[in-house]
């Protein structure tokens, strides 16, 4: 139990988005798993495990766009729970491809509308930076590996207790 | 226990987003919905006035982990509007591509999604490296992805929304020294994938009910091209399939559900094997022998099988295309645009996988279409969560038929980040 105290926590979130940096980070995993498994405690990490609390993060990392006024809720609790938060992937730090209902003219605007409404859709899709403060953010589309290794070392350093 | 009413928010280990709402009385299921509730980033609809050329890059953002199936299915399908005919080497590499993507995409399943269920644990990372069994697992696990990826990185630039396959061909070609390491690296996992054939051949897990199964079925095993066969024998060509499925509206989900002649049924790696085992490579049918006298199947959790058999044939047919061919650089094909609407079908990891593309005479995209396995397989996964619910609702507390459940769809390896992309919604 000392051991797991030691070990930095870990939360993974998608929000809008294709998930695919959530695919490059199991593909990274398969060099640094050992390590992995060592220093971090993944609290919460629905790709990986079931049993998943949100109570005191140190690193938060936010993959995907905010389409809604739950995922913005969401969203603002993570970042209250978290010391770092990081934006990974296009979709978090640019708010696209997911958001590209923004850019739609009129027409596509119409065809889109009813769907919209039904789900409870935010009229704008948000960039992570937009709703909340964000420390580090890594991006690409898929995220780019370099720089999410170069902000995983900082971030590692930083806080290791 | 005759009544249950069981909500599970955030399913976990599964592609994206989904969550399930089951209601039963009197030891009847009077509805399991399975609900995507990833947002809808309305794909088809942006891909209107988009240049061709831009189309597959567009569409792989779809998903990541699927995203070189939507790339490849893309192409096919701007293609098929271009008139172009690509080359056999192009194909070739089309198929390594594809290979990279079933062994790498297949093993984050078995072993990050369904591994922990079999032995008990939540997280496969919660696997004991000091454990003999479990270490071998950890070490496989990762090998095998590991192997995927190099080869998805060899041949088509990167293992996610790929960079080098593209209309006409390919823009980057692989070198000899590379090629040598891929051959390498696939021949070392080889053991591995066996171990792992193996687990799943043994695992006694079972849901049997009996439902229709549909896949591209090729000349030579593998996931690009071939007819549309289902298990009633029926052959439906590329540019019919349309006709054939029937959209099914879920006004509770994000997702769209489709059915054949008014039935639910089956697509992915299950339904492949079932129809096309005897065209698997002889290394594979050699090596899997007994594992594949178990099929045709019709229980649902023979799927995680058939997947781990799909890895062993994309290891010995990508170690063979490999070893006997030279990729040597070749000019892209280019054909001027036309008015023309081209079709696009492959299989996907999760199963047959449809892209269609209207294209304009000026090169300008007018509209298109694209269905996805896990849409095609929710009706056939809601009627298993039921039936499974109603085997074990007389016996089993509602936290067993919910970890069960949750088995169940794991299972089907579904795929929400793909289902939820949009799909036009005809009102009525």
């Amino acid at each position: 139990m000392a051991e797991e105290n030691k070990k930095l926590k870990i939360g993974w979130f998608s929000f809008s988005c294709s998930e695919d940096s959530t695919i490059v980070f199991t593909e990274l995993m398969n060099e640094h798993w050992q390590e992995w498994k060592k220093i971090f405690d993944f609290r919460h990490a629905r790709v990986l495990q079931s049993k998943n609390i949100l109570d005191e993060l140190d690193i938060a990392f936010i993959e995907g766009a905010i389409a809604s006024d739950k995922h913005a809720e969401q969203l603002k609790e993570i970042r209250q729970k978290s010391k770092k938060l990081v934006a990974v992937g296009a979709c978090a730090v640019q708010g696209l491809p997911a958001g590209q209902r923004n850019l739609f003219n009129e027409n596509q605007k119409k065809e889109i509308e009813a769907l919209i409404a039904r789900f409870a859709a935010l009229p704008k899709v948000l960039k992570v930076s937009e709703v909340i403060k964000v420390d580090a953010e890594v991006p690409g589309c898929p995220m780019d590996p370099d720089i999410f290794l170069k902000v995983v070392n900082e971030l590692v350093a930083e806080l290791k207790p | 226990m005759h009544t249950l009413d069981i909500t599970i928010e955030n399913l976990a280990k599964v592609e994206g987003s989904a969550s399930l709402e089951i209601k039963a009385s009197d030891g009847k299921v009077e509805y399991a919905r399975f609900k995507a509730v990833d947002y809808k980033r309305f794909f088809t609809n942006a891909m209107q006035g988009k240049p061709i050329a831009a189309i597959p890059q567009h569409l792989a953002r779809i998903c990541g982990t699927c995203s070189n199936a939507h790339i490849l299915c893309a192409i096919e399908a701007c293609e098929h509007a271009l008139g172009i005919q690509p080359s056999e080497q192009t194909m070739l590499l089309r198929y390594l591509t594809s290979y990279g993507l079933m062994i790498r995409d297949h093993a984050l399943h078995l072993y990050l999604f369904v591994m922990p269920d079999i032995y008990g644990k939540d997280n496969f990372l919660d696997f004991d490296e000091n454990k003999p069994e479990e270490h071998q697992l950890l070490h496989d696990a990762f090998d095998i992805k590991a192997a995927g990826n190099f080869l998805s990185t060899l041949i088509a630039g990167r293992s996610v929304h790929a960079l080098h396959p593209t209309i006409g061909g390919f823009l980057h070609f692989p070198e000899k020294d590379g090629v040598k390491e891929a051959i390498k690296k696939l021949e070392e996992i080889r053991p591995a994938v066996l171990r792992l054939i193996k687990i799943f051949e043994e695992l006694p897990w079972r849901l049997d009910r009996k439902t229709n199964y549909m896949a591209l079925v090729p000349e030579r095993f593998g996931f690009l091209n071939g007819q549309i066969k289902s298990s009633k024998g029926e052959i439906i060509s590329e540019g019919d399939f349309r006709s054939h499925l029937e959209h099914v509206i879920l006004p509770y989900s994000q997702a769209s559900a489709y059915k054949h002649e008014q039935e639910s049924y089956m697509v992915g790696a299950l339904a492949r094997i079932n129809l096309a085992k005897d065209l698997l490579h002889s290394h594979t049918k050699e090596s899997a022998k007994t594992a594949l006298t178990i099929f045709p199947s019709t229980n649902i959790y023979h799927n995680n099988l058939a997947q781990a058999i799909e890895i062993l044939h994309s290891v010995d047919d990508a170690i063979e295309i490999l070893s006997s061919r030279e990729f040597v650089p070749e000019p892209v094909i280019i054909k001027p645009p036309r008015d023309a609407v081209g079709i696009g079908v492959i299989e996907a990891p999760r199963g047959t996988l449809y892209h269609k593309v209207e294209l304009g005479s000026d090169g300008i995209v007018k509209g298109g279409e694209v269905i996805v396995p896990t849409g095609q397989n929710q009706v056939n996964m809601e009627e298993d969560i039921a039936r499974l619910v109603e085997e074990l609702l007389p016996t089993k507390p509602k936290e067993e038929i919910q970890f069960e459940i949750e088995k169940l769809i794991r299972a089907y390896d579904p795929c929400i980040s793909c289902a939820s992309h949009f799909l036009k919604i005809k009102w009525g």
